[in-house]
């Protein structure tokens, strides 16, 4: 094994004792009776903590600290990370305290929550730290006890020599095992040896979440912190002209009214920095109440911004369209460009001839609109800029990408610029976005105090970064005995398309077209949940359903038998999904759903599967309609996402994420009215509560030990058509556009 | 100045009248634990209790609030131990947490007026907090885990 010499970094050291002292970072697993074990319960933590990888640091009474590199959302990663040190350490969970990682990818990894990687991008470097840890600590025993390494052993935080009878804690051998240089290349265990993943551990911050501690962005105070706001345009397509502030400046509490520039012309944004507004108006005073309540008093004038150009990384340009944009014109122009011809995305055989000789085609269209993330704790973030230095903190994702785009906007080095993370109310990828990180760094440094920038809910909802609106055509081609022959899907969207060209059913049809065309717009979007995956679920797996009803087939043995076909005998060489596991998923909801019991017949019962994320998923919707609504009374799903670390948490991540999807699919959206948004709080913008939520959501997930795939995302996308397929059960009408309680109320979008 | 008692504290504010509770809670005096989501009573995280009632923080204005009993979430229980947030950690509801202060205020009004809640009692008594997580199935188990431990004393 090699050898990699361990500084003990005595900076982090200190810092980490501070941060100790102050114990907002610090969370705690041992929650036995509710009780916090009375020596951490003071929050008097000793300052002696030694490192062992920059994941790990023990103190002489054996606490083992573990920091959680990834930020915090809901989806426990504070408490599932830790688990995979925990795990490879041989630590006793009851003596794990975990706190919050500072940013620091040279110790910590590259940070980035989102795109369901987690799990995947630290499952083998956590595993390997925890490892290293161990064998430091194996390697101080034997040192001190004299005896051979191999004799070693370790259980639970302790350290023994059976020959000899020795033991020790983890934490009596810390000082001697962190002068010992940190060890390469060391066996990792067993699955099947897993004595902390695998089992569900409760939240670590579970008690601090009920108990209202400060936690969050908006949450963040320091001494002398003003508050700012924006002033946004009310309509994408506006800029800011002219601004009267007298009355605003009038107004008690107020400090300052300004206008500032995010971006200089030119400026090459990175796919991170998508900004709506690029002019701000800025008002800043001492209370939040305050400013929201003088904002109204400013008198502004907004003009057409006309084309505007947008520079990305690598000096790539692109026109931004000055239309002041309507859903109506926006579904008009989609209808016109739908029949246009599209960009080629993959072609399988001979797909026009098959069509021309069809016995049968079926073609359906299938929209979704805009969707808001609508975290539920609004935009927000702390900034303190000065000439030498710069602190931000609040929820953010990515902070690996923000602070490129920070250091050139400040003309600061990234060594200057500290980023903290709190914890997210909510990302679903709209916290992977800079821009309210830059603009309350802008404004710190503007008015020369310590900012925190707030956004309101109408600010939030109305901003942009939204999850685009989809539309798609399917068609299919079955012969004179109802074979499939051919498949063509045609996507667009705006913005951006949402067609997975290589994904499932391609690779099962022999003759397969997929295209792609987009309008561009200058209504903003960005990552929501699942991109494209979220939509391209609901339209395929709704059109699937609908074939195999024409073909006289179960949906799921429909689908069964195409993904057989896929694994047998494939269809090209770039099918982005394992013909086996997309199958085992479909057959595990299946069976747990009782998909064939009479007893089952009762409700209008849809099925979907989708992969993506590198997951697969399937869920079976039991809907009933209840006062002429329509309910989805209980769910069944079926994960296959590898090992499963935390398996209560996952369990509740998938529950989420069928809700999440329910609520969607069946309420959610946004329309715009010459470019401004017509929802602009939850009395507009429908969000699923407490009774329509299901009664039951039973999760299975499959048993094996691939190494964890993701679970953030993929159950999301095939809620949206198992829902469709279940309310074609119980209305005998099919759902082509969302939110489906639109067809429902015989009310339209445009 | 308004004097305010908040979880058995007596604070002296000076802040316009008209303010919202909710902004003098977290802003004048530092008490975070309620929370800002829509600040138009749609999405109930700023639920506290006043004089016993759930209210709505961010619309109730804290002139209202003067002289009467203001309790958050951080004053519901001494030792964190009411039943609800037993109840909470032991089925480990959150997911991001942001709701969950208001949840719980909410779900303890429920749980003192009705001894033995039923899953529609839970339902209309909790569809005015909104969980973006959608974590609504294990708070709706929770609050009968609650009512279970309050019944068992």
């Amino acid at each position: 094994m090699t050898q990699q010499k361990t500084s003990i970094n005595r900076r982090s050291f200190l810092r980490s004792s501070a941060l100790a002292g102050g114990g907002l970072m610090i969370s705690f697993s041992a929650l036995a009776e509710f009780k916090l074990d009375d020596k951490v319960n003071k929050l008097d933590l000793p300052d002696q903590w030694y490192e062992l990888t920059g994941y790990i640091k023990i103190t002489p009474d054996n606490i083992i600290k573990i920091f959680n590199p990834n930020p915090e959302f809901g989806q426990n990663v504070m408490t599932s990370l830790p688990m995979i040190v925990a795990e490879e350490l041989e630590a006793d969970w009851k003596q794990v305290v975990v706190e919050m990682g500072q940013h620091d990818s040279v110790k910590l990894g590259p940070q980035f929550t989102g795109g369901s990687n987690s799990m995947r991008m630290y499952w083998k470097p956590l595993r390997e730290a925890g490892a290293a840890a161990r064998n430091m600590l194996m390697e101080a025993a034997a040192q001190t006890w004299s005896v051979p390494v191999e004799e070693v052993t370790t259980k639970a935080g302790m350290l023994y020599h059976e020959k000899s009878g020795k033991s020790g804690t983890y934490g009596s051998f810390a000082s001697k095992a962190a002068s010992i240089p940190i060890p390469k290349g060391m066996k990792l265990k067993e699955p099947k040896n897993f004595n902390i993943v695998r089992n569900s551990k409760k939240n670590v911050e579970g008690l601090k979440i009920v108990t209202g501690k400060p936690l969050f962005g908006l949450d963040y105070k320091v001494e002398g912190m003003l508050i700012a706001m924006i002033e946004h345009p009310p309509a994408f397509g506006m800029k800011l002209k002219s601004f009267d502030a007298s009355e605003t400046l009038k107004m008690p509490g107020i400090k300052d009214v300004f206008s500032q520039k995010l971006y200089e012309d030119g400026f090459e944004q990175g796919g991170f920095d998508t900004r709506s507004f690029n002019d701000l108006l800025v008002v800043v005073g001492k209370t939040t109440w305050e400013v929201m309540n003088a904002r109204k008093k400013l008198k502004v004038q907004w003009e057409l911004a006309g084309d505007t150009k947008n520079t990305m990384s690598g000096k790539r340009e692109f026109i931004v369209p000055g239309e002041l944009e309507s859903t109506s014109t926006q579904l008009e122009k989609m209808k016109e460009y739908a029949k246009k011809p599209a960009q080629q995305l993959r072609k399988d055989g001979d797909p026009e001839t098959a069509f021309k000789n069809a016995a049968q085609v079926i073609e359906r269209t299938y929209n979704a609109p805009f969707l808001a993330h609508n975290c539920l704790e609004p935009m927000n973030f702390f900034a303190h800029v000065t000439d030498e230095k710069a602190l931000v903190a609040g929820p953010l994702q990515a902070p690996g990408w923000s602070e490129p785009t920070l250091s050139k906007l400040l003309n600061l080095p990234a060594d200057k610029i500290e980023i903290q993370m709190t914890r997210m109310g909510g990302g679903f990828g709209l916290r992977a976005y800079g821009h309210y990180i830059y603009e309350a760094a802008l404004i710190s440094k503007k008015v020369k105090a310590p900012v925190k920038l707030v956004y309101s809910r109408e600010d939030d909802m109305t901003y942009g970064i939204y999850r685009p609106m989809y539309t798609a055509t399917y068609r299919a081609a079955l012969d004179a005995n109802k074979n499939l022959i051919a498949f063509h899907v045609k996507g667009g969207g705006i913005p951006e398309n949402a067609v997975h060209a290589n994904r499932f059913p391609a690779g099962a049809i022999d003759n397969y077209l997929a295209e792609g065309w987009q309008i561009p717009s200058n209504i903003t979007i960005g990552a929501f949940r699942a991109p494209r995956s979220n939509f391209a679920a609901a339209a395929e797996q709704s059109f699937l359903d609908e074939l195999a009803e024409a073909m006289g087939k179960d949906p799921i043995d429909f689908r069964l038998e195409l993904l057989k076909r896929a694994k047998e005998n494939p269809v090209g060489k770039s099918n982005d999904y394992n013909a086996d596991r997309y199958a085992e998923v479909l057959k595990l909801v299946k069976e747990k759903s009782g998909w064939n019991n009479p007893e089952n017949k009762k409700y209008s019962r849809g099925v979907a599967a989708y992969f993506c994320h590198n997951s697969y998923a399937a869920h079976v919707v039991d809907l009933v309609m209840r006062d002429g609504q329509p309910y989805v009374e209980r769910v069944f799903s079926a994960i296959d996402c590898g090992i499963v670390i935390n398996p209560d948490a996952a369990t509740n991540m998938v529950q989420g994420a069928v809700v999440d999807g329910i609520g969607n699919a069946l309420y959610g959206g946004l329309t715009h009215k010459d470019g401004a948004a017509e929802q602009n709080n939850f009395h507009r913008y429908r969000i699923i509560r407490m009774h329509e939520a299901p009664k039951k959501i039973e999760v299975h997930f499959v048993q094996n030990d691939i190494d964890p795939t993701g679970l953030g995302e993929p159950p999301f996308p095939p809620v949206f058509g198992a829902v469709a397929n279940a309310l074609y059960k119980n209305t005998g009408n099919r759902f082509y556009e969302q939110p489906y309680i639109l067809q429902l109320n015989k009310t339209s979008r445009a | 100045m308004i004097t305010l008692n908040i979880n058995k504290k007596t604070f002296n504010v000076d802040v316009d009248p008209e303010t919202p509770l909710l902004w003098v809670l977290r802003d004048t005096i530092g008490l975070v634990g309620t929370k800002y989501g829509c600040g138009m009573a749609q999405c109930g995280a700023c639920v506290v209790h006043l004089n016993g009632e759930a209210v709505r923080s961010c619309v109730t204005k804290v002139s209202r609030a003067a002289g009467q009993k203001v309790v958050t979430i951080e004053g519901l229980s001494e030792k964190n131990d009411h039943p609800l947030q037993k109840a909470w950690i032991e089925l480990d509801v959150p997911q991001c947490g942001y709701c969950q202060s208001g949840q719980i205020m909410s779900a303890a009004v429920l749980i003192r007026e009705n001894k033995n809640p039923t899953e529609k009692d839970i339902d209309a008594a909790m569809n005015g907090n909104i969980c973006r997580c959608g974590t609504y199935l294990r708070i709706r188990k929770a609050i009968q885990l609650a009512a279970e431990i309050q019944r068992k004393g």
